[in-house]
């Protein structure tokens, strides 16, 4: 008798989970067994993009444009060379690009194709980043993807949606909020937000 | 390949649901479900246009129904039996029963942060010349191949404009020709090609947005 169980229930049912558990597990013991995955390995990867590596760093880039013209310059030039000036450089951010908001432009970023994100200035992308609503819903009505976020921009507003269907990996420069003429880049970094490097928020405009 | 992977302009999956203070796992099994990801990337056994082919191939109803990284988990799945690094049998058992296949590299500890920082870039010399330049109009094909391609299906067919080059990148449609090294890594020139939406989406869509895709060249023919 096999210790195997066949569920017959569906994805979204709360054993599912678990099942999920049983076979990531199952799938590691077999690959570390064979000698293709050393699990330090592993356990360094996910404290890499639990502690060191998400949006804390795209906010300090975007605080560093706000606040130096130069930099601000070198971003919208060559966004990979001056990210990587601050340390920020590699898997899923080999090839960036900076596009900023202005009064009458909004830029959003989506990958419809799969999940397509600038891992070394945001980390790893929220679940909605990768939801079929999100990939489907944002190259047709950015709009009421924006609404769906509680956003709303002045009806003359221009959308301009970046699908990353290559390599080059986008990051939104939001507006500098208004009145935060007197802050430093450290606290002009606690104003942004993921979702405003990615074009679904705007920064703040009051500390959180 | 038309696969339901490429959800642009789909509707019906109703509205985008973020999520309040949302952690970066939802449960342990998804921390090393993208940490083996990685690391079996970097085995060099298969490329990131292979692993998104095997992703994008999984049976659709499977695909809709699981989250990223459960279709993470199930390609992975399918690259390391393709190749004969697994089983079947060991895959369900979690036993080692036949010995290993040599791989390009097995990434170890002391070897994780310079892989990360470096990653994978694609951009290559080429000595053929862009065909286009900023500011042209082009036409995204009306192409339907079998295999990998990231030519979104929405933008086929349709006149948008060249706004950026980005050199010659591996094209991913023949890096896909062969499922083990040494890959095909022809390189194409790359082009950020903007539409409009009523071009895209008709006369009742929202002339105030303009989407564009990364596409290379073989994408694009020129719009006399």
């Amino acid at each position: 008798m096999s210790d195997h169980h066949h569920h017959s229930h569906g994805p979204d049912e709360p054993s599912h989970l678990s099942d999920m558990d049983v076979r990531v597990r199952a799938l590691e013991t077999l690959l570390t067994r064979k000698g293709y995955v050393d699990p330090a390995a592993l356990d360094r990867i996910i404290e890499i993009y639990e502690t060191e590596v998400g949006p804390h760093n795209g906010a300090r880039v975007v605080a560093k444009a706000w606040s130096d013209p130069a930099f601000h310059d070198w971003l919208l030039q060559d966004a990979t060379a001056a990210i990587a000036s601050l340390g920020y450089t590699g898997r899923q951010g080999e090839h960036m690009v900076a596009v900023a908001n202005t009064p009458q432009v909004h830029n959003m970023v989506v990958c419809t194709l799969c999940s397509c994100y600038p891992w070394p200035i945001l980390g790893l992308p929220p679940v909605w980043y990768k939801s079929a609503a999100y990939r489907a819903k944002a190259v047709m009505n950015p709009r009421g993807v924006l609404a769906d976020f509680g956003v709303t921009l002045p009806e003359q507003s221009t959308f301009r949606v970046w699908d990353s269907t290559a390599e080059v990996r986008y990051l939104v420069l939001p507006m500098r909020p208004p009145g935060t003429e007197h802050l430093n880049e450290e606290q002009l970094a606690l104003r942004v937000t993921r979702n405003s490097m990615i074009g679904t928020g705007l920064a703040l405009t009051e500390v959180a | 390949m038309n696969g339901v992977h490429d959800m642009g302009g789909m509707q019906g999956f109703g509205r985008v649901m973020p999520e309040a203070n949302e952690p970066l796992f939802h449960a342990p099994w998804e921390s090393r479900a993208m940490a083996v990801t990685v690391a079996m990337g970097a085995s060099g056994q298969w490329n990131i246009d292979l692993a998104r082919s095997a992703r994008e191939s999984l049976p659709p109803a499977i695909y809709l129904t699981s989250s990223y990284y459960e279709i993470w988990i199930r390609a992975l799945e399918q690259l390391t039996l393709e190749r004969g690094m697994v089983t079947a049998s060991e895959l369900s058992s979690g036993q080692m029963q036949d010995p290993p296949r040599p791989v390009a590299r097995v990434l170890k500890l002391d070897t994780v942060d310079a892989a990360l920082a470096a990653g994978s870039p694609t951009l290559r010399e080429t000595g053929s010349p862009a065909r286009f330049a900023i500011g042209q109009l082009v036409r995204a094909r009306n192409i339907h191949p079998q295999g990998h391609t990231r030519l979104p299906r929405y933008v086929r067919g349709h006149t948008g404009k060249v706004v950026m080059v980005h050199g010659a990148h591996v094209y991913p449609d023949s890096h896909v020709e062969r499922a083990v090294p040494p890959f095909n890594t022809n390189a194409e020139w790359l082009y950020t090609v903007v539409f409009d939406g009523p071009e895209l989406w008709g006369d009742d869509a929202d002339p105030q947005v303009q989407v564009s895709v990364d596409a290379w060249e073989p994408y694009l023919e020129a719009v006399l």
